[in-house]
Formats: C-alpha cells, structure tokens, sequence
C-alpha cells in the first residue's frame, strides 16, 4: 500500500516537472533557467556515474572528464552530416569519416566507445589502490585530451580546432530525459545483487572476496558501466554546447564533478542529482550579479566585478562542507528521509502484544 | 571429510607451512590451536583459495580444491568466517546476510536460509536494517558467522571467534558453534583461546611454526602437560 502511494507521488512529481521543462521549452527556450536545467541534468548524470565508481564501488577514479570527452567526441564526429564535413573540417579537406550516423545511433556509441577504453586501461589501472588509482585515470584523461588534439589525427578529430554542427536536440526536455533514463538504470543495477557486492567490495574487500566476490571482475563492470554514462553525459553536453573542443574537457571539470558527488553525499544517488542542479545554478546563475559592478540603490559594492562570483561560491563550498561533513545527503536517499525507522513500528508491534 | 596432505605453503617469503597433514570428518568440530605466527590463518587461507599452496594437496569428499578459485570451494561447501570479524560496515545487517548468499541463484531458499540464520542470532532480526558498523563487537560476530552460513556451507571454518570479545560473549559464541554443528555442519575452529577450543572440539590438532605437533581429542589435549604449559597459563615448576 505504501509503495502504491510512493508511486503515485513519485509519478505526480514526475509529470509536474516535465510540464514545467515544456512551459520553459516553449517560453523561455534561452533563459538562464532553461540552460541551467539542462546542464544540470547533464551533470547530474556524469555525477551520479561517477558516484558509482567513487562511492558505492570505493575506486576513486578521476578520468570522468576523458570519458565524457570520448563520447562527445564520438558522438560529434559520427552524427556531423556529410555536406557540412568540408565547412568543419576545413584544415583536413573534409576529413577522413564520410557518413553520418542517425542521433540515437550516435548516443549509444558515445557511450560504448568510452566504455571500450575503460575496458582497455582498466586490465592494468584496477589493480592499483585509492590515491595510485585517481593518478593513473587523471593521468589518462590528460593524456587523451593531448591525444585527441595531436595534429597527425586532425583528419579524425579535426585536432584542437571546433567540431560543430552535428545533430542535436530541439526541446530541452531531450537531455533530461536520456538523463533520467540513464540515472534509472544506474539505480537498478546498485539496487540489484551487482550493486550489493560493489558495496561489499567498497566496504572489505578481503571479506568481499572470502564471500565468493569476484574482486576484478566487478571492479571492471562498475568502471566500464561509469565510463559509458559518462560518455553519455559527454556526448549530450556537446549537444548542449553546440560545438565540442578538447581543450574544454580538463582535470577542472573532474574537480567539479567530484565536487557534486562530494557536495551532494558519496554514495547518494539523490544527492547527487540535487548537487548537480544546486552546483550548476550557483556557479552560473544565483551568483551571476556578483559579478556585476553596477550600483546597487545609488551604492557601488567594492568587489563587485567580474569574477568575485567565483570567490563567493569558493566560500559557500567551503561553508557547505564545514556544516554538511557527508554532503547534503550522506549516504541517505531522498525517500529514506521519509520512511519511519523500523525500530519505531517494532515497538509499536510488541506494545500491540502487550496490550 | 576434508582432507589436507603434506601441505606446503610459502606467505610473503616465509614459508609458513611446512608439510601440514589434517583431517577434518564430517559433522564433527575439530580445533587447530597454535600460537601467533604458527600458520593457523595461512592454513585457513590456502584451503578457501585466497592462498596458493606450493606443494600438497586438499581435498574434500576426493575433490581436489587446490588450484581452484575461492568461488568454487565455496560451491564445494567451504564457507569461512574470516578473521576480525569483517562484516560490511556501511551495509544493513540484512544486505549483509544477502551478500553471503551471494553465489545462490535460489531466491525462495536464500530467504529460507535468512529465517534459519534468523533463528539461531535472534538479535540480528530485532537489527536487521541496522547497518553493521553499528553493531556491537559480539553481534558483529554473530553477522559473521551468519553471513558464512548463508551460503550453505558444509563445512563452516572459523578463524578466531573470540577475538577482542567480553568472556560472555565468547562463551554466547561458543554455544552457537556447537547448534550449529548439531545441525549438521562441520566446523574447523582456529583459536588461541585453546580452553574454550578443547572443550568443544571432537579431534584437535596443534600447529607449531608450520607443523602438526600433536593431535588428540579435545578432552586428551586438555589433559595434555605440555599443552597446558604452552597454551593454557598452567604455570612451570
């Protein structure tokens, strides 16, 4: 009965929010609103993969950012159609790829080549422990991103130039969507007995194994399954950006992304998602008029110019992590919040006895 | 019956065990005593395949286990509570009940299986949504041995119940080992706590720097001078 009522309120909510996305869609498709929920949704994403590397399967792993450079790219090059090749790839006499793939074909292989990769330098990258394991992917997204611009692959990628017009979305409902998708399957899977023992493992891995866990085996599903919805995630941030250039995908967008994870409680789902919202709309719209040195009633404010948003937002993450030791929701999900602790309905159980 | 031969095994450079012979019937508990450092846990280790042995050979009702990988002991019928207790702090008690069944397919079973663990640690169905970390040291030790006996075992081997647990909660322990073995499952007990040990156990054997010195029923060995010099305080003359 009470799952019956969660799954009316959860579908109410649903459907409330996405009338809400098409009342912006159709009113205020370039509002500061509407790229906000869509970036947001796109980080949520890209977070929530990395939660399930970082929190419930216990591998810190900071090569998100090369993963989500390897789907945008993916995606970019195999959905630019044909007659645009030379106007792109103007260096490279149009380039060396003469087909274009349909949206969703390119979706799914912006998720499956980064996946491929993580498959390739996770036989090696696995074996290593906590801080040894961050460097070697750190050092891996480095290295792609000066891969991808190596002039020599400037026919396949266009090398550090611009690669735009691809295919992309018409109604921001799109990435939230695909998001939400990708978000509910990662939900099954932590759900499902793969997910118990990614926590068994993240937990002890000694007792992981001495219960018939797999230790390589599923280190390797959880990193493969990050890479492809990080892919994902990179391939709809192309979109959202209309134009994908290496040189955007840095060591500083993995800090941000495991800023999410961290701001919104390692090994939460939920708070992901919630960071990902809260940190895109802090970052690029609540704070946005401290950048602006206009007066305010007659008063010029000192400090008020370009650029002091990021030294307030550097201070609120920092009050937000002084106050909230495990993020906003430590390893809770947003329902646990409202079920009643089974010790109370114990307790209530044997007084009936009693009585 | 679990069978170990001339069992070789080196640990890190040391060579721990040096020809190690033991027996182990079925539906009995038989208790491996030793000192730190005489290879008890190494022994425990190399049989569940989280060790690989250079010579000798284990086997159970004639299957060799040697070489094959902890998953299929498991299959076997060899499940360990490993030592320290390790259960998984930050999942439910309940998860970790189900993490233990977690090579079994049998979804009807397992949750049979989790009424029968239910049963014989009653606390840990008053906790079961609790997470582990927060139990205490004597119920970590009840999920241990839950978790272990969730894959069905038939033979359960226990590294060091007791440790770092209150006398009552040992002897508590103690009593879950000999329901369970009435049962039906065949416990192998590694302890240093040897009085509580030889009390229990049918067969006992006593392991010393990587050999078998001495074999005995528990109540031979209790009555043993040497041994009661060595690992039950009797103080010397």
């Amino acid at each position: 009965m009470k799952n019956k009522k969660f799954l009316i309120v959860s579908l109410i909510l649903a459907a409330v929010c996405i009338v809400g996305v098409l009342y912006v869609n159709a009113n205020m498709r370039y509002s500061m609103l509407a790229s906000v929920l869509q970036k947001g949704a796109i980080y949520a994403l890209v977070a929530v993969a990395l939660n399930l590397l970082n929190g419930f399967t216990g591998l810190f792993s900071l090569g998100q950012a090369g993963f989500m450079m390897l789907g945008a790219y993916t995606y970019a090059i195999l959905t630019i159609p044909v007659a645009e090749r030379i106007a792109v790839y103007q260096y490279f006499d149009g380039g060396i790829i003469q087909f274009c793939l349909p949206m969703a074909v390119g979706l799914v292989l912006a998720g499956i080549v980064p996946m491929l990769f993580a498959w390739l330098i996770g036989k090696p990258v696995l074996k290593l422990k906590s801080d040894y394991l961050a460097i070697a992917t750190l050092g891996f997204a480095e290295i792609m991103r000066a891969i991808i611009q190596w002039k020599n692959l400037g026919p396949l990628t266009n090398s550090s130039n611009l690669l735009k017009r691809f295919a992309n979305y018409e109604n921001i409902l799109f990435p939230m969507v695909v998001s939400a998708v990708c978000i509910a399957i990662i939900v099954l899977m932590i759900n499902s007995t793969y997910g118990r023992a990614f926590k068994a493992i993240r937990d002890d891995e000694i007792a992981a194994e001495a219960m018939g866990i797999n230790l390589a085996k599923h280190k390797m599903i959880a990193f493969m399954t990050s890479a492809f919805f990080a892919g994902i995630g990179g391939a709809l941030l192309a979109m959202f950006q209309s134009s994908v250039q290496a040189a955007a995908f840095t060591s500083a967008m993995t800090y941000e992304i495991l800023l999410i994870v961290v701001i919104g409680g390692i090994g939460s789902v939920t708070g992901s998602v919630m960071g990902a919202f809260l940190f895109v709309a802090c970052s690029e719209w609540w704070l946005r008029f401290l950048d602006d040195p206009l007066p305010y009633l007659g008063v010029q404010i000192p400090f008020m110019r370009g650029g002091f948003r990021m030294l307030v937002f550097s201070v609120v993450i920092m009050v937000v992590v002084l106050f909230f030791r495990k993020g906003i929701m430590g390893d809770k999900e947003l329902p646990d919040l409202w079920k009643k602790r089974p010790k109370k309905a114990l307790k209530k159980a044997s007084k009936k006895e009693v009585a | 019956m679990l069978k170990i031969k001339d069992l070789h095994v080196s640990y890190g450079g040391i060579r721990a065990l040096r020809g190690v012979d033991l027996e182990v019937p079925d539906g009995k508990i038989v208790t491996l005593i030793g000192a730190n450092g005489a290879g008890k846990s190494t022994l425990l280790r190399t049989i569940s395949g989280l060790v690989k042995a250079d010579s000798g050979s284990i086997t159970y009702n004639d299957n060799e286990l040697l070489g094959k990988p902890i998953n299929k002991v498991l299959e076997e019928g060899i499940a360990q509570v490993p030592e320290g207790r390790r259960v998984f702090a930050d999942l439910t008690v309940l998860e970790n009940l189900k993490v233990g069944a977690y090579l079994r397919k049998d979804k009807a079973e397992i949750e049979k299986d989790i009424q029968w663990v239910y049963s014989l640690f009653p606390r840990l169905e008053e906790r079961h949504w609790q997470l582990a970390g927060t139990l205490s040291g004597g119920e970590q030790q009840m999920l241990a041995v839950g978790r272990a006996l969730m894959s069905r075992p038939k033979v359960l081997m226990m590294d060091e119940p007791s440790l770092g647990l209150a006398p009552l909660v040992v002897q508590g322990i103690f009593d879950i080992i000999r329901t369970i073995n009435q049962q039906g499952v065949t416990v192998l007990l590694i302890e240093q706590n040897a009085n509580m040990a030889l009390k229990i156990a049918d067969l006992a054997y006593v392991l010393e720097t990587g050999v078998i010195t001495k074999t005995g029923t528990g109540a031979e060995l209790l009555a043993d001078e040497s041994i009661k010099e060595a690992y039950l305080g009797k103080k010397k003359k």
